[in-house]
């Protein structure tokens, strides 16, 4: 997974020769090929069927052949560098070119062409298709990015999802108001998670999320979990991608709060700075822990920053003094400037 | 079970909605099983206190719970002159399911249902888990090591204790403040322990963290090496086994 996601730019490569689809398009491309030239090649519709039959002749099992091979070895090509792929794959075509001109001498009948016309012919039609994959990986990357994006939307841990249902059950007899409440907010919570969350969104709406997320954990934990907003100059309407803080505020809780017995603090502190918007969180931490979940939570906002934002956004994190903290730098996107920029 | 004999629980649970909803099913068992609920703790610290004065039958044990987690408080309480009967109860932990499940220990997930709270109540004590099994359910070396002083049990947390020694029968604890006296294995604390200790003797191992330095000494006419420790006044020969750890130090 982590492989995947690291790799952010179409970064080329040879189409895979064992597709159905990619085989087809080249028997399409290539027989399209084959009648354009008959139909240079003749006067009339006579002549056109039978230079296209002459020439299905000679192109029909080269092509048949050169599919064969490319599934063949398509596993071992795909491996090299495009340029080297791309090279071994033309001189692959002019190998097999030879041999069934050669084998096929009788076949070509009285005044065949010379070889070195097909030679011609088939690096043409070869560097044609290798140009048209090339650009079609391109034109699809942009859905490949879309996928990712819809692969990383945070996931809630199932430790917090149980845990909530349990308290609300522990309320439901003692303060049914209250856990008509929290019910409340765990579906806003819930729908959240489970919406497409592809777009960017307003961050007040991500930290009206936040802020259903911590009611939650309050009611679980008490007094064990003190939360201090820093959020008087956060500029509301900027644009960011959604559930890019509650992850953090939910590694906040699992690893600054739950292992303490004594309270804690979670600071959440949001200001604009010039054409950027700052968002800091910090918790208290103790060193021994293991922070597997942490990191990829990390890496998944991380990686999500990038694909909306590019460079123009940054994470970093310190830990100092017992105390952990998360420091986001995103673009000032307004929301009337409308839809999300790459 | 007879009238006379209600089985007396204990819930252990670092989260207050989850011991009150804990509370509540027990509550519902009641008509079925005779049951009461001998006290409630937020932490294993604070159970082991209570279990002191308070004796109980079943301990429902939550497994997440800060400083000490249920895996570790079990080993604690299987120290005890009457340990009960552990039931341990968890929202989510792949780890510790897998665990129970291979080791037939008896558990529970949260939100707990009723019928499977009686279920565990009734069958409770009948596969009391083996001390070897808790510890295997274990993922990290415990926190503390417990002390059976009285009747009850005393913690001493791990980073407190500055060296292990064996001596007959017992391992003796030593902390800035006072010894204790334990009943375990200094090979297997050295191996529960791992890199925190270093053996210097063959009946000692010491606190990393503790060692000040080592000074020359001479014992019977044979020179030596002694740790010199923080926190207690005494010495610790090293044994001429263990002269590479003098070296090892002193290298940095």
């Amino acid at each position: 997974m982590a492989r995947s996601i690291n790799q952010n730019a179409y970064s080329g490569g040879l189409p895979n020769f064992q597709n159905l689809g990619i085989l087809l398009r080249i028997i399409i491309i290539v027989n399209v090929f084959a009648f354009a030239v008959a139909v240079s090649k003749s006067h009339d519709a006579t002549t056109l069927w039978q230079q296209t039959i002459r020439i299905s002749a000679s192109v029909e099992p080269l092509l048949m052949l050169s599919l064969l091979l490319l599934a063949i070895t398509s596993d071992w090509l795909r491996r090299l560098p495009y340029a080297v792929g791309a090279l071994t794959v033309l001189l692959l075509q002019l190998a097999l070119t030879t041999a069934l001109y050669s084998a096929g001498q009788p076949l070509l009948g009285s005044d065949p062409a010379p070889l070195e016309r097909y030679w011609v012919l088939v690096a043409l039609t070869t560097g044609a298709l290798l140009v048209y994959f090339d650009l079609r990986g391109r034109a699809l990357s942009p859905s490949l990015t879309e996928a990712r994006l819809q692969a990383l939307q945070a996931r809630i841990r199932p430790h917090f999802l149980f845990n909530s249902i349990n308290a609300v059950l522990s309320l439901i007899r003692q303060e049914p108001r209250r856990a008509e409440a929290v019910l409340e907010d765990m579906a806003g919570l819930f729908r959240m998670l489970m919406a497409d969350n592809r777009e960017l969104a307003p961050l007040a709406r991500e930290v009206e999320l936040c802020r259903q997320y911590l009611s939650l954990e309050q009611l679980r934990l008490g007094e064990r979990l003190k939360v201090e907003w820093r959020i008087e100059r956060m500029p509301g309407d900027a644009l960011v991608p959604p559930l890019v803080l509650q992850p953090l505020l939910e590694n906040a809780v699992y690893h600054g709060i739950e292992p303490r017995l004594e309270p804690g603090l979670v600071r959440i502190e949001i200001y604009p700075a010039g054409e950027q918007v700052h968002a800091i969180l910090r918790n208290p931490y103790r060193d021994n822990a293991s922070h597997s979940g942490n990191r990829m939570a990390l890496a998944n906002i991380r990686e999500r920053l990038q694909l909306h934002f590019d460079a123009e956004a940054g994470l970093t994190t310190r830990a100092a003094d017992g105390v952990y903290e998360v420091h986001i730098v995103m673009p000032y996107l307004k929301a009337k400037d409308g839809g999300r920029k790459r | 079970m007879t009238e006379a004999r209600r089985l007396r629980v204990m819930i252990v649970d670092d989260e207050a909605p989850a011991r009150s909803r804990m509370r509540d099913l027990l509550a519902e068992c009641e008509p079925a099983l005779a049951l009461t609920v001998a006290g409630e703790a937020p932490s294993g610290r604070a159970a082991l206190d209570l279990l002191s004065r308070e004796p109980a039958d079943v301990v429902l044990l939550d497994v997440r719970m800060p400083e000490m987690d249920g895996l570790e408080l079990a080993q604690h309480l299987m120290r005890l002159e009457h340990p009960p009967a552990i039931v341990f109860a968890t929202a989510y932990d792949d780890y510790a399911i897998r665990a129970f499940e291979v080791n037939a220990v008896d558990y529970l997930l949260k939100p707990i249902r009723l019928e499977r709270l009686k279920e565990a109540l009734t069958r409770a004590g009948s596969l009391p888990p083996r001390p070897e099994v808790l510890r295997g359910l274990s993922r990290a070396p415990r926190t503390h090591l417990s002390v059976q002083e009285r009747g009850r049990i005393h913690l001493v947390p791990i980073g407190d204790v500055i060296y292990l020694k064996a001596e007959l029968k017992y391992v003796s604890v030593r902390t800035a403040e006072r010894e204790y006296l334990i009943e375990e294995s200094l090979t297997r604390l050295e191996q529960e322990y791992g890199e925190r200790f270093v053996r210097v003797h063959r009946n000692c191992l010491v606190a990393r963290a503790a060692v000040r330095g080592f000074e020359r000494s001479e014992v019977d006419g044979e020179a030596g090496w002694e740790v010199v420790l923080n926190g207690v006044d005494e010495r610790i020969a090293v044994s001429r086994r263990q002269q590479h750890v003098v070296r090892e130090f002193t290298r940095g």
